[in-house]
């Protein structure tokens, strides 16, 4: 403690002393940038269910879109002096909103990346919006936050419910699962995914025979599992829309009580590599999930993700690479505006159209923030074909940025 | 009817878990007086101990179900001598925050070590299901079902028709009284607590080939083992078991029936019967 008391210290004490130099590089002059540096601050889960998905690995990926920012201009960047801060929400929305007050006011973050949990998203959302600070969300789920509670300060990079739920319900539905019984965790998330599932599926021209509320969170799921077989119609499919540890039981037990066998598939609402690995790769494998990005999808997703396991050792998920995106775009956005203001920033960013190696075809819709691009219909991948150890997708295929994401919401108003 | 049968059964399965961990705790409660709060961290703790003896030694699910019960008995003994002894005289409030402190401090601790996310176990025995005659059910979960009846009888047996039960039953009872009679009580708590720990870790192993192996399993499960202890009377050993399965019964039929009801209702049950019989369904109401 005391060790990192005095690391704590002397970053203050270097910061100080950057800050009375008046700051950083050359073309920093001319006030352009506010308080002589720009601030990106890192809100995240550090240390509970989302730490893996999210957390300290997110810190490092804004950081290391900071440092190739700052490779790539040199002397030409509007200011050398990027800092990268982060903070603990612990997916709780009233700390959520005290750590991006005391980002946002205290330590001068200019915006806010990452926020997994859609309750504590939708809180740092309203603080942005006070602070009239941008905010790029790339781990909560919810559509509120481009819909009914969008702001011009908030940007939407990475995923939501619709599009989870309109790849994995519709192409199965089309595959041939028309009947589904769905089985949803009693909260929020889960409530919004039953309703885009069933949308989805109701689409497709498919139909949900039943749907439960499952207690959240709970262990066992046998009552469900067991009742799934004797509905009428008999469900083709399965549809867990459980999500972390909560899932894991799911599959444990659907594997137990061989539902498989019985003519019943399963599909699931979200997906992460991590749920992958806890639950096992041979049991899941041919599973059908949407995903917005993984490491491997193409040759420039893995360069990049390669780089990213040197700095790191781990693998990254698409929430860590979303996150590197919108750094990256926020700079480069920065940069051409020679200024931080959000206004400004947010001007250079609306209606942008780019391709990078995780948004492909994507499009920053200025009528609503939402960031528009390619989706991936994926499955578990067989574990004799995977290449490495964390080599678990493999695409079924690529939904493009049209169909993957909802139109604008008729509740959203920006100006 | 037969999806009703089959409902019940699967309800007596997950009150095996409800069954075991309320035993070990009725079983605690009785000797000591001490509200172990720590119960579902060390059902945590055993389902972990399987994870960690495959991935460490390559050891199966049998000799888990042996060692990591035996071991976490012997760290319950040492938890007993070192920390909970210390503080019996005291008003009971102090166990009670001790033991959800050391409830914290493993969980944080296998954080740490394991982060947030579900462990994989895959060395369940048993695969396949079985014919019930009326309907078929996974052979492990009846394997599950058959261990937590016979130790629940076992342990019956052992409280009713052996000198120690006689002396434990009686402590549990009577400490003043037992006392009196020149028997020393105190030699028996120690071990009591042992055995209550390791019907918890032995749990935690039961559970691991089906349920999601991760920090937070314990701290979900205990509320409603309380809630069950309580429903059962507090120290009935008898009733604890009892109200352990029909609980299990009663969520697994109330998810089926009425799903929005399945949470609370253990704590509808747990009202009525207080209002009813404060002391719990088999509780002896010492002070009434």
């Amino acid at each position: 403690m005391k060790h990192r008391l005095s690391t704590v210290a002397a970053a203050a004490a270097v910061g100080a002393l950057l800050a009375g130099c008046g700051g950083g590089g050359p073309s920093s002059g001319g006030g352009k940038v506010s308080d002589d540096k720009i601030v990106l601050g890192v809100l995240t889960d550090l240390s509970g269910v989302y730490a893996d998905i999210a957390g300290p690995n997110s810190v490092q990926a804004v950081q290391m879109a900071v440092d190739d920012f700052k490779k790539k201009y040199g002397d030409k960047a509007i200011t050398q002096n990027i800092e990268v801060i982060k903070a603990d929400h612990q997916n709780k929305p009233e700390i959520a909103n005290t750590q991006a007050r005391e980002m946002y006011d205290r330590k001068k973050a200019d915006a806010l990346f990452d926020v997994p949990t859609s309750s504590a998203a939708l809180a740092v959302q309203t603080v942005a919006s006070q602070a009239k600070k941008l905010y790029f969300n790339t781990g909560a789920a919810t559509t509120e936050l481009a819909g009914k509670t969008c702001n011009p300060y908030t940007y939407e990079w990475a995923y939501d419910t619709y599009m989870l739920a309109h790849g994995t319900g519709a192409a199965v539905t089309e595959a041939g699962g028309k009947n589904w019984y769905t089985i949803y965790p009693d909260y929020a998330f889960g409530q919004d995914m039953q309703q885009k599932f069933e949308t989805a599926i109701k689409g497709a021209g498919g139909k949900v025979v039943a749907k439960d509320p499952t207690p959240f969170p709970s262990d066992n799921y046998s009552t469900f599992l067991l009742k799934a077989p004797g509905l009428k119609p008999k469900p083709q499919v399965l549809g867990a829309l459980q999500a972390g540890g909560d899932l894991a039981n799911v599959v444990k037990q659907y594997q137990q009580f061989k539902l498989k066998d019985k003519g019943i598939e399963l599909a699931i609402g979200l997906l992460f590599d991590t749920d992958i690995k806890a639950i096992g790769a041979d049991k899941l494998a041919g599973t059908m999930f949407t995903t917005a990005w993984f490491w491997n999808v193409d040759a420039k997703a893995q360069a990049w993700a390669d780089r990213f396991k040197e700095r790191t050792g781990q693998r990254p998920t698409f929430d860590q690479a979303a996150d590197y995106s919108a750094a990256t775009y926020y700079l480069e956005a920065a940069q051409k505006a020679g200024s931080d203001k959000a206004a400004d920033v947010s001007k250079e960013l609306d209606g942008t159209k780019f391709s990078d190696f995780f948004a492909h075809n994507a499009t920053i819709r200025a009528e609503d923030h939402r960031v528009v691009h390619d989706a991936y219909l994926a499955k578990v991948k067989d574990p004799a074909k995977a290449s490495e150890a964390g080599d678990y997708t493999e695409p079924v295929k690529t939904i493009p940025a049209a169909e993957a994401f909802d139109q604008p919401s008729p509740d959203c108003h920006l100006s | 009817m037969t999806s009703f049968l089959q409902q019940a059964f699967n309800g007596l399965v997950s009150g095996s878990f409800y069954a075991l961990l309320a035993l070990g705790l009725a079983v605690i409660f009785g000797m000591l007086r001490v509200v172990n709060f720590a119960h579902g961290a060390l059902y945590m703790l055993g389902a972990f101990g399987a994870v960690a003896l495959a991935d460490s030694a390559g050891l199966g699910f049998w000799w888990a179900l042996l060692l990591v019960p035996l071991a976490l008995a012997v760290a319950g003994t040492l938890l007993e001598r070192l920390l909970i002894r210390r503080l019996t005289a005291l008003d009971p409030l102090y166990n009670f925050l001790l033991t959800f402190g050391i409830a914290l401090v493993c969980q944080d601790l296998l954080r740490m070590k394991y982060g947030a996310q579900s462990q994989p176990y895959e060395r369940g025995p048993f695969p396949g299901s079985m014919d019930l005659g009326l309907f078929d059910f996974p052979r492990y979960q009846v394997f599950v079902l058959a261990v937590s009846v016979a130790l629940c009888l076992a342990v019956w047996l052992l409280l009713t028709r052996t000198r120690i039960g006689t002396i434990v039953r009686a402590a549990t009872e009577r400490p003043e009284l037992t006392r009196a009679f020149g028997i020393d009580t105190g030699r028996w708590v120690t071990p009591v607590f042992g055995f209550g720990v390791g019907l918890a870790a032995l749990a935690g192993v039961l559970a691991a080939p089906m349920r999601a192996v991760n920090s937070g399993m314990g701290g979900d499960l205990i509320i409603t083992v309380f809630a069950v202890v309580v429903i059962g009377g507090l120290g009935s050993v008898f009733g604890s078991v009892l109200a352990g399965f029909t609980i299990g019964m009663l969520q697994a039929l109330g998810n089926l029936y009425v799903p929005v009801l399945s949470q609370t209702s253990v704590y509808l049950l747990m009202a009525v019967v207080l209002l009813v019989r404060p002391a719990g369904l088999f509780g002896k109401e010492e002070h009434a």
